[in-house]
């Protein structure tokens, strides 16, 4: 019985800790796909955790905080793309100055407002998201097997974490299964076709980059409106370079890109649950090593282990119409 | 009279400093196949893009059934009826025809009813024009020729009554081309109205009714194809007569400089190309390969110039052994031996265009004497023998620091046919040296060729033209599935005789 829970609290904080991770990949999946490289997934997703924690901690409202949040990735989002789409800037440079960017100015402007650099004052329940519980999951409780997987792992969570594993579905689509889809994927593969059909090559990549900056503002004010109660100096921690390596790793496509969310989520719950824990004939693993497994899982698969990743053809590529 | 269906009136268009379009004026009827001939770099694509709304004119007016447009983009000149069919596919390569057809065109926001009415269409459409297309497959799976079909299919099902093809036949082998114009003939009995770039001759005779002339940037001049001939046109083009048989001395063929002995070579997939080929070159003579693209010539020319394994046989150069299964030289070793290489894909293996055209003019000499010393580039001495070079190969423009993808196919290949000439190698390998070469260059380089012949070169020529290698050639070997099928004396040869043997028929 208590394997059985075990089991069930670690899905249940994989479901969570990858939450994060969904919306990045997700929005990494719109902007790639249109052939604009994000690696500012990181820097948005810190921005949109700075400006979520502070709009709800002065309008006392988290859901302002969020609509500020992506008000502010979808400006991010559009300033990547006016360096690197209409400017034909490099895009790898264009993400890196956002990210330098964000991670100076979000603690400068904590230490300017609040005295602390890079620390958002603690957030209220008024001024936060709560856990949802699903109806029934009480009285669900004891019933074996569908009371665990129903009360224990699918209640109880914030409305990000249902929010974004409705996403995927959404997001599969959106890309595969409509005209914006469609002219999306073939920006990123070919432009000069979509051209060619009529179609605007700079306005699509602009629209991929919006519906981006929307996706990620929800990573971030997960992080900093709900799992905690305020903003701290770069506590997206590396999410959004994670984020990118399970899009890759799941070939830009929104089903794989979640199984490899869920796969960074599960190592990272797992070395969390190992901390401590005394294995049998091992012993007690050094924490170091516990926690360097995400990480070792990441560089293995990225390492070609999962098969060669075919990114989209024109990736990377400012669009040049006339020589 | 018939009122035309298209209608440009002064148009001028450039390109910083480079005026491509110089007051053209143009009239195209309807129903008629129309050829726009001129020599790469003359405009005429160019011209078309604008017709295509892909550039914007500076100056000029369009009209299409007396109506004037103004086209912004590519969607305004398909609402009028403008298709165009470009040189480089605009095709997603990952995507299935049906995909590549709606883009643009879908019709609904959410996939569902106007898909399956689009598909409906389509094969209506094949079937009236025999397009044989299937519709589920993807375009990476899909030979050149059919996805030129989907281009075509693609333009038919937007509503193009005016379908602009821009050198629809450089890519294709000669069966391929033979279907196209099928195809472009039932496209006109429909009531379309074709309008045919190139700079091949032969396809302006075949197929148009009408022709006009570009050259550097201006309409030279409009005739009815019955009213002329491919001299008078060639002329036209160039601006000064072309020469268009060859004047070749007598053979006078030396000792074997060249032997390949039961050679056997596998592709990249282990499939075996070339099967047990055996070749003599003697000193002075010009060999021609004839053949239809993909019977082993590509794997044949690498092994030969040492870029791709041998599997069984042997090579010998000026009677030496150089290269067997066990041993052999690689390509820098062959060049120091007197072996020189044309690729026959110059824009991935003869060149690096993204570099300036005075590097590329060195390369694999560019660690001797005067060019380096001490591994260190002597930049004045390069640029001095670049100048020197282009000038003597009539290389245009003759600017050494000009990127290498800003010239013209012609004047890329006398880049690479300079450099490897100006050797003065013992033998020479080449392939395609005219594949998207205008006419004017063609005749030059055939010369070169020529020239180098009578100087005692041994030159293995590989050509899917088999106008250029009858011209040229000494000696013909057919290849056919790997195998040589048949050689034959220029001297004593139809081109219908060497046609049966690169069928495989005899």
């Amino acid at each position: 019985m208590e394997f059985l829970s075990d089991i069930a609290s670690l899905i249940n904080s994989t479901l969570r800790i990858s939450t994060p991770l969904v919306f990045a990949a997700m929005a990494g999946i719109f902007a790639e796909r249109s052939g604009v490289i994000d690696f500012s997934l990181e820097g948005k997703m810190l921005m949109a955790a700075f400006v979520a924690a502070v709009g709800s901690y002065f309008l006392g409202n988290p859901w302002l905080g969020l609509l500020l949040a992506i008000i502010a990735c979808v400006s991010l989002s559009m300033l990547h793309g006016f360096a690197s789409v209409t400017y034909k800037g490099d895009q790898v440079v264009s993400c890196v100055a956002i990210n330098i960017l964000i991670i100076g100015l979000t603690t400068a402007l904590a230490a300017a407002w609040f005295g602390q650099a890079g620390l958002t004052p603690t957030l209220n329940e008024d001024q936060r998201f709560l856990e949802v519980n699903l109806p029934f999951a009480e009285s669900l409780k004891d019933v074996p097997i569908v009371g665990t997987i129903y009360s224990d792992i699918l209640s109880g969570h914030y409305i990000f974490v249902y929010l974004a594993y409705l996403s995927v579905p959404l997001v599969f689509w959106v890309v595969f299964k409509t005209s914006f889809g469609l002219r999306l994927r073939a920006v990123g593969e070919n432009p000069s076709a979509v051209d060619t059909a009529g179609i605007n090559v700079f306005a699509m990549r602009y629209k991929a980059l919006a519906i981006n900056g929307v996706l990620i503002a929800f990573a971030g004010a997960h992080l900093s409106t709900a799992v905690n109660a305020n903003f701290f100096r770069e506590m997206s921690a590396g999410r959004g370079y994670l984020a990118l390596a399970a899009m890759i790793f799941g070939k830009w496509h929104p089903k794989t890109a979640l199984i490899a969310c869920l796969l960074f989520g599960f190592t990272d719950a797992l070395q969390i649950r190992l901390q401590g824990v005394e294995l049998p004939a091992i012993g007690e693993i050094p924490v170091q090593l516990i926690q360097a497994i995400p990480y070792v899982l990441t560089v293995v698969l990225l390492a070609g282990f999962v098969g060669k990743a075919i990114a989209p053809n024109a990736i990377g590529q400012p669009y040049i119409k006339e020589r | 009279m018939v009122s035309p269906i298209l209608e440009l009136t002064n148009i001028n268009k450039s390109f910083g400093h480079v005026h491509a379009n110089k007051n053209i004026n143009l009239k195209i009827n309807k129903g008629t196949i129309h050829g726009i001939i001129g020599e790469n770099g003359a405009g005429k694509s160019t011209l078309m893009s604008i017709v295509f709304g892909l550039y914007q004119a500076n100056s000029g007016t369009i009209k299409v059934n007396g109506k004037e447009i103004n086209l912004k983009s590519p969607k305004d000149s398909i609402t009028n009826g403008i298709g165009m069919v470009h040189q480089h596919f605009m095709l997603v390569e990952n995507f299935t025809v049906l995909e590549n057809i709606i883009l643009g065109f879908e019709g609904e926001l959410v996939f569902g009813k106007n898909l399956e009415k689009a598909k409906k269409d389509l094969k209506n459409l094949c079937d009236t024009y025999k397009l044989n297309i299937d519709l589920n497959s993807t375009i990476s799976d899909l030979s050149v020729g059919f996805r030129q079909r989907v281009e075509i299919l693609k333009s038919l099902y937007r509503g193009a009554e005016i379908l602009i093809l821009d050198e629809p036949t450089g890519v294709l082998t000669p069966q391929e081309v033979d279907e196209l114009f099928k195809i472009l003939r039932s496209l006109k009995d429909e009531g379309k109205t074709i309008v045919l770039i190139t700079h091949k001759l032969i396809e302006i005779m075949d197929l148009t009714s009408e022709v006009s002339v570009m050259r550097q940037g201006e309409m030279v001049g409009h005739t009815k194809t019955a009213n002329t001939n491919k001299e008078q046109l060639a002329e036209m083009m160039v601006g000064r007569s072309v020469l268009l048989r060859l004047d070749k001395s007598q053979l006078k063929a030396g000792e074997v400089l060249f032997k390949v002995k039961n050679l056997t070579v596998k592709d990249d997939l282990d499939v075996t190309r070339v099967k047990n080929v055996d070749l003599e070159i003697r000193a002075g003579e010009i060999l021609g390969l004839a053949g239809v693209t993909g019977n082993g010539q590509t794997e044949l020319l690498e092994a030969l110039s040492g870029i791709r394994k041998v599997e069984s046989g042997e090579i010998y150069l000026e009677g030496k052994k150089v290269s067997d299964s066990q041993n052999f030289l690689d390509p820098r070793e062959l060049k120091d031996k007197g072996l020189a290489h044309v690729p026959e894909d110059r824009q991935r293996m003869g060149l690096v265009t993204d570099f300036k055209a005075y590097e590329n003019l060195i390369f694999g000499y560019h660690d001797q004497q005067p060019f380096s010393k001490s591994s260190v580039l002597n930049h004045s001495d390069i640029i001095s023998h670049s100048k020197k070079i282009m000038e003597e190969y009539d290389v245009r423009p003759q600017s050494p620091n000009l990127i290498t993808s800003n010239f013209s196919g012609g004047n890329q290949q006398k880049i690479i046919l300079s450099r490897e000439l100006n050797e003065n190698p013992k033998v020479l390998l080449v392939g395609q040296p005219t594949r998207g070469v205008d006419i004017g260059a063609i005749e030059f380089i055939h010369q070169r060729l020529i020239d180098m012949r009578d100087r005692g070169a041994a030159i293995l020529l590989v050509s899917v033209e088999l106008d250029e290698v009858l011209s040229l050639s000494d000696r013909i070997v057919v290849m056919f599935d790997g195998k040589i099928v048949g050689e034959k004396d220029n001297k004593n040869v139809t081109d219908r005789e060497l046609g049966l043997l690169m069928a495989g028929v005899v």
